[in-house]
């Protein structure tokens, strides 16, 4: 194009220093009214934690729907938006839990935690920023080694080779001899948690945030293509097992962070929980909100995590009225319930809440706006 | 002479049994239109995937401005299947993948149009200035590469504005008429910045009048983009009326070559594809 | 000798899961031939049929007990492909992954709720479950009896596809579907009857399987599904005798790992194979080589 205002060496001039703060200003400038409902969501939660008792389920919802929707919106880009079909999700969130844990117990709790395995090895601690930038470069490093030789390949065994890593690694981290790093099969706990819901909401919203970035940047775009037409994508000029290696990649790293915050939640770690079954219950999350749909997955985890702790709890527990006992309810039934619902949606609802659209401030304003002037027009009439 | 742009040696392509593509040996000049024609199932399809490198070919050689891009002797299983000739001269191995072909100058369209569905107009065009931005994952997150992007926006508006496809810019790329998407996938592989161009059967499906249009336009942006043009085409009005010269395939075999009426005049050609297309 | 003495019966037990894991990798790589898909379901169906002579057992005679089961697992089989992939012919292939995941998903549930997440008792089989020696190992008779009837439905089987007009459907399939839908394939029926085999065959390697190990959990299918996809894989997947061949060597290697004291690892150990095969022969020892056609 312009060929004079290009700078072929790549230095940075004073103007363009100057353009480019103008331009993350003008990002910020563009999104003023979502930073601003961000914002106000955390006043909100911040208010509710003072009116609310503690041990509110709402706080439970509120904190685990945030990893989760960390991870369902993780699990996304690939799948979603890439169209890789990777079940590591657990694995990842595995390897992200232990390694936050590992490296925050704090020097004194150690000998009390590792106490089969005279205090472990680990004699240091990193602050807790850190560790949870750890736990996602370990996710990170370990996807990066499943996909070098999968990815290359048909993407089909991507699946098989992520469930059966996201199986082993649960052994390998209960395995005796790693008790010193790991703690063997014993419960890791100790390490600093957080207690505000805010917490979560902070690091989960700059976490998607960054992953919306990403979608939408150049790099996002040649996913999509990737995912409508791997053919037609190679012939645009687009790397293959490159692009797949760094949405996998990626997406495992935010995996890994927020098996972090889970572990934050839980205040313990084990290995035993990370199941398969996790991974299918964020695949459902994701498969509920529109595969695709950044903000589908968002709504979708708060849904599935109030539904699974709060709302539909009920089918748990055996329930009596007066002598009669009502049918089917008993342990494992939510489950059940749940499994129904996502053939359901495969079946007949193969869109979820949102398909692949998002709720947009933009589309939001639009929307208002007509139903606004719908209003006023049948006032007129 | 113009400089020679592609040349093909000896390429041959084998399915298990069947070989889809024997000893093509062809030759494209800068500046050429030049045609592929041959009856369905001949093998055109299969000699541009070889090409392209979407196939690895069982042996031959693709060669890009005087650089050999394409090269393989048969592997594995094929050694042993291997119908052609034996105890040729061992070819190196050199089979990259597709987007670097791309890269080095050779795009394409599909025979089957092949357009991101999911994505609108404006950024099926956008996705092929990707591999040329200079830019990383991490500054293209953070948006570091807004010089980059402004001028990928800037030229895919452009050239959106000149195949006056401006006016669908953000509908979805599957909405569009037929004929339109055609256009839209000729414009996006355009959009990788080709020296040679490769369309496969870009006429399919138009009736007379926008074969007419369609030849305009292939000769407009030939001569606008300094491309070479190397098309597939069933369309005879089509390919006589624009190409310098002509290959015909026949059973993955080239029968004849040479420029428009002496390749009409030639019976090989005429009992094994015109005489076919008279017939009809 | 002394080493084949000590080590026999890990040889046996090896061969002996080999056997089962094969009569589930057919199922696996029958599907994946001619629909592309990884039936994640497919291990859930062995853990049902698992459940199934549980529960039968209890009140029933096991003559009428063990047809029974397999009927049930067939007719299991035979109803996730026509409710849960069937409708999805058409759709883009993530959704029948997914929808794969969601029937294996929904079986476990299903499991788990029914049986409160205890693990049952597997029935006794006469007969079959009785002690044997051979050598110096002492063995129950399932073990000798696995691998050789293995090989004997394999090769049944093997003539089916050959020599019988449903088998030439399959192979047209498993070549090119499309094509043999225009030549008027009946698409639908050879997929069901795909899934029959494949359930049926499941079924005989859950009687096997279930019979070693005495207990049944809701996800007692995962594993050895796992491991057969992978067997699979290795013997290159879509291929029939190369599942088979692919699951003796996973068994067997996995065991000889178990001989050393890494049990740790024998699980790991798959896995590990599925990375070689891939890096080393992504087309498995006996899976041909094809090109997408663009
Ligand atoms: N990926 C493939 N696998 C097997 N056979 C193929 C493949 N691609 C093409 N063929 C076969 O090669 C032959 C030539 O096909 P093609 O090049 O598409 O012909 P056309 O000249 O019509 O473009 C056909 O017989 C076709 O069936
Ligand atoms: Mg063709």
């Amino acid at each position: 194009m312009n060929e004079k205002n290009r700078n072929i060496n790549g230095v940075i001039t004073p103007t363009e220093k100057a353009n480019i703060f103008s331009n993350s200003l003008g990002f910020i400038k563009k999104n003023w009214i979502g930073f601003t409902l961000l914002a106000s969501l955390y006043a909100i939660i911040l208010v509710l934690e003072q009116v609310l008792p503690v041990s509110s389920m709402l706080f439970v919802v509120l904190k685990k729907g945030a990893i989760y929707a960390l991870v369902a919106v993780s699990m996304n880009l690939c799948n979603g938006f890439t169209g890789l079909f990777s079940l590591g999700q657990a694995g990842f969130m595995l390897i992200g839990a232990y390694i936050y844990g590992i490296f925050t117990i704090p020097l004194e709790a150690r000998a009390a935690v590792y106490q089969y395995f005279d205090g472990g090895i680990i004699n240091f601690t990193v602050p807790v920023p850190v560790a949870l930038i750890m736990a996602g470069l370990a996710a990170a490093l370990f996807a990066y080694l499943i996909g070098l030789p999968v990815l290359r390949l048909k993407s089909d065994y991507l699946a098989i080779a992520t469930l059966g890593f996201a199986e082993i690694i649960r052994a390998f981290f209960q395995w005796d001899k790693l008790g010193p790093v790991t703690n063997g099969s014993n419960l890791l706990r100790r390490f600093p948690v957080f207690s505000s819901t805010l917490y979560p909401f902070v690091v989960s919203s700059i976490c998607i945030t960054i992953i919306v970035l990403l979608i939408n940047s150049s790099y996002g775009r040649a996913f999509k293509a990737i995912r409508d037409d791997e053919v037609a994508a190679e012939a645009m000029g687009i790397n293959l097992a490159k692009h797949k290696q760094l949405s996998f990649t990626i997406s495992s790293f935010f995996a890994g962070v927020g098996g972090a915050l889970l572990a934050m939640y839980q205040t313990t770690v084990q290995a035993a929980p990370f199941k398969a079954a996790m991974t299918y219950e964020i695949l459902l999350i994701v498969v509920i909100g529109g595969i695709g749909s950044v903000t589908g997955s968002v709504l979708s985890s708060f849904l599935f995590i109030a539904c699974s702790e709060w709302w539909l709890r009920f089918l748990d527990s055996e329930t009596y009225i007066g002598s009669f006992r009502i049918p089917l309810l008993a342990s494992g039934f939510r489950k059940v319930v749940f499994s129904i619902i996502i053939m359901i949606i495969v079946l007949f609802y193969s869109q979820g809440i949102m398909g692949t659209n998002e709720i947009s401030i933009d589309a939001l304003l639009r929307f208002f706006k007509k139903l606004f002037r719908k209003g006023s027009k049948e006032e007129a009439t | 002479m113009a400089e020679n742009i592609l040349h093909t040696e000896k390429l041959t392509m084998q399915f298990g049994g069947v070989v889809a593509l024997y000893n093509l040996t062809i030759d494209v000049n800068e500046g050429e239109i030049v045609a592929l024609i041959g009856p369905n199932g001949a093998g055109k399809t299969t000699a541009f995937n070889c090409i392209t490198g979407v196939y690895e070919p069982t042996y031959g050689s693709v060669s890009f401005c005087g650089q050999t891009i394409v090269s393989n002797h048969p592997q594995g299983k094929m050694k042993k299947l291997y119908l052609g000739e034996k105890g040729k001269e061992k070819l190196k191995r050199i089979t990259p993948t597709p987007d670097r072909i791309t890269k080095l100058g050779i795009a394409r369209t599909f025979q089957n149009i092949r357009l991101f569905d999911s994505l609108t107009v404006f950024e099926n065009v956008l996705v092929a200035k990707h591999m040329r931005a200079k830019q990383n994952v991490l500054t293209a997150t953070l948006r570091l590469n807004w010089r980059e992007e402004k001028r990928a926006v800037e030229e895919s508006m452009a050239l959106l504005e000149e195949q006056d496809l401006l006016q669908y810019k953000d509908d979805l790329a599957s909405s569009l008429p037929y004929g339109l998407q055609r256009r839209l996938e000729i414009s996006r592989a355009l959009a990788t910045e080709p020296k040679l161009l490769l369309l496969d059967e870009p006429a399919a499906g138009m009736n007379p009048q926008e074969t007419q249009e369609l030849a305009e336009f292939i000769v407009k942006i030939k001569n606008k983009y300094d491309l070479t043009v190397f098309m597939i085409e069933h369309h005879m009005d089509l390919v006589m009326q624009i190409s310098d010269r002509i290959y015909v395939l026949d059973f993955g075999k080239l029968i004849a070559h040479g420029t428009p009426s002496e390749v009409q005049r030639n019976q090989r050609v005429i009992d094994a594809y015109l005489g076919v297309a008279d017939d009809a | 000798m002394e080493f084949l003495n000590t080590n026999l019966p890990y040889i046996l037990a090896g061969i002996s899961v080999g056997g089962q894991y094969a009569l589930i990798a057919i199922g696996y790589t029958m599907v994946y031939g001619i629909l592309r898909l990884i039936n994640f379901a497919h291990g859930d169906i062995f853990m049902v049929a698992g459940f199934a002579m549980v529960y039968l057992s209890a009140t029933l005679p096991l003559y009428i007990s063990i047809p029974l089961t397999i009927i049930i697992t067939v007719l299991l089989g035979f109803a996730v492909e026509r409710m849960a992939y069937k409708p999805l012919r058409t759709a883009p292939r993530m959704s029948i992954m997914i929808s794969a995941i969601g029937v294996s998903y929904l079986l476990q549930n299903c499991a788990w709720y029914i049986t409160s997440g205890l693990a049952k008792q597997y029935p006794t089989i006469p007969w079959i479950s009785e002690s044997i020696s051979i050598g110096t190992a002492t063995t129950k008779i399932v073990t000798v009896i696995t691998p050789i009837l293995t090989i004997v439905l394999v090769i049944a089987l093997v003539i089916l596809i050959k020599y019988t007009k449903i088998g030439m459907a399959m192979r047209a399939m498993a070549k090119d579907f499309e094509t043999s839908q225009l030549m008027g394939v009946k698409i639908n029926s050879v997929i069901s009857f795909t899934f029959i085999i494949g359930s049926f065959l499941a079924a005989i390697g859950s009687l096997l399987y279930f019979t070693n190990y005495a207990t049944v959990t809701p996800i007692a299918g995962a594993m050895p599904g796992l491991k057969a996809f992978v067997a699979a894989v290795f013997g290159g997947i879509g291929s029939i005798p190369g599942a088979v061949i692919g699951a003796f060597i996973i068994g067997i290697c996995e065991n000889i790992i178990r001989m050393f004291g890494w049990t740790t690892f024998s699980d790991a150990f798959t896995f590990a194979l599925l990375i070689i095969i891939l890096v080393a022969k992504p087309t498995g020892l006996f899976g041909e080589k094809s090109t997408d056609k663009v």
